[in-house]
């Protein structure tokens, strides 16, 4: 319950930050990414001064045996670089980049009402279900695979 | 052309993001990544913290947004975007962000923070990206 509390509190925050640095309008974050045109360098501010503060996080987590109400951390140890890594990061940026939405500002965008927030949450989802029915298609092919040299 | 965002908006709102993925990790030990969040909510992730720790995350997102036009700024929300835009859109970054394993948050703010190569190199990947997208369709296709 207080992990759950804590979680709301931590999201909270989060959308909070978006709203208040405007990294919830496509339109700032567009203007980043545009290079070229007339650079709104806003979003360079908010990635600095996030990823400082979460530093400090990872600093202060490092001399914590557990964090405070769970039993362990939960932090990703695979440091491979692979091509699922790119591909998915290339087909990423090029969403981002047509529309200039990312996961959080398009979720937290949700209570404004526009059609577009809602539409595009919609299709992200859907993108989502789309890529593990590919890794679950692949891998029952490879399972298939292993059945028929198993048979020869 | 937006009129510039007063810097301490844009340096207080890092900050607000960046204490919120510090006090998830440190709370509750988990990664502030919201893709991988969201999948976990919507029941298309195999690993991931408990349901209910996810949801009160996502949940949260709208409700700080909201706090924020009531008490501090009205954001202006302008999506030039077409509806086939949006899909497209929408399709692109759901599937690229799982493929990827992360998104702006758990590569580019929680993972960049730790000097994961993973997320150091996502991150550059889809900045680079978006950015070449941005040029081709503002300044090669005129969209």
């Amino acid at each position: 319950m207080r992990a759950t509390l804590s979680a709301l509190f931590g999201g909270t925050i989060f959308g909070a930050g978006l709203a208040l640095s405007d990294m919830i309008n496509p339109a700032r974050v567009l203007g980043f990414l545009d290079v070229a045109g007339r650079w709104d360098p806003t979003l360079a501010f908010v990635m600095a001064g996030a990823a400082l503060v979460s530093a400090l996080g990872y600093a202060v987590s490092y001399r914590l045996r557990r964090p405070v109400f769970e039993s362990s951390f939960f932090i990703p140890e695979n440091r491979q670089l692979d091509s699922q890594l790119i591909a998915g990061a290339t087909l990423f940026g090029i969403g981002w980049g047509l529309v200039g939405f990312c996961p959080g500002p398009a979720i937290a965008s949700l209570i404004y009402g526009f059609w577009q927030s809602w539409l595009f949450v919609v299709a992200m989802l859907i993108g989502m279900a789309l890529q593990r029915a590919a890794v679950t298609s692949r891998r029952h092919g490879a399972d298939a695979d292993t059945a028929d040299r198993a048979r020869e | 052309m937006l009129p510039s965002l007063p810097l301490t908006f844009a340096i207080g709102g890092g900050l607000l993001i960046g204490a919120a993925a510090a006090s998830l990790l440190l709370l509750t030990g988990r990664i502030a990544g919201i893709s991988g969040l969201v999948a976990r909510v919507a029941g298309i992730a195999d690993a991931g913290p408990p349901w209910r720790l996810a949801a009160a995350f996502v949940l949260g997102l709208p409700v700080g947004a909201a706090l924020v036009s009531l008490f501090v700024r009205q954001p202006q929300i302008e999506v030039t975007s077409s509806a086939p835009l949006l899909i497209a859109g929408g399709l692109l970054v759901g599937f690229g962000t799982r493929l990827g394993s992360g998104c702006t948050s758990g590569h580019g703010v929680c993972g960049v923070s730790r000097l994961s190569p993973r997320s150091v190199v996502a991150t550059l990947t889809f900045m680079v990206a978006a950015m070449m997208i941005v040029f081709v369709t503002r300044h090669l296709m005129r969209v």
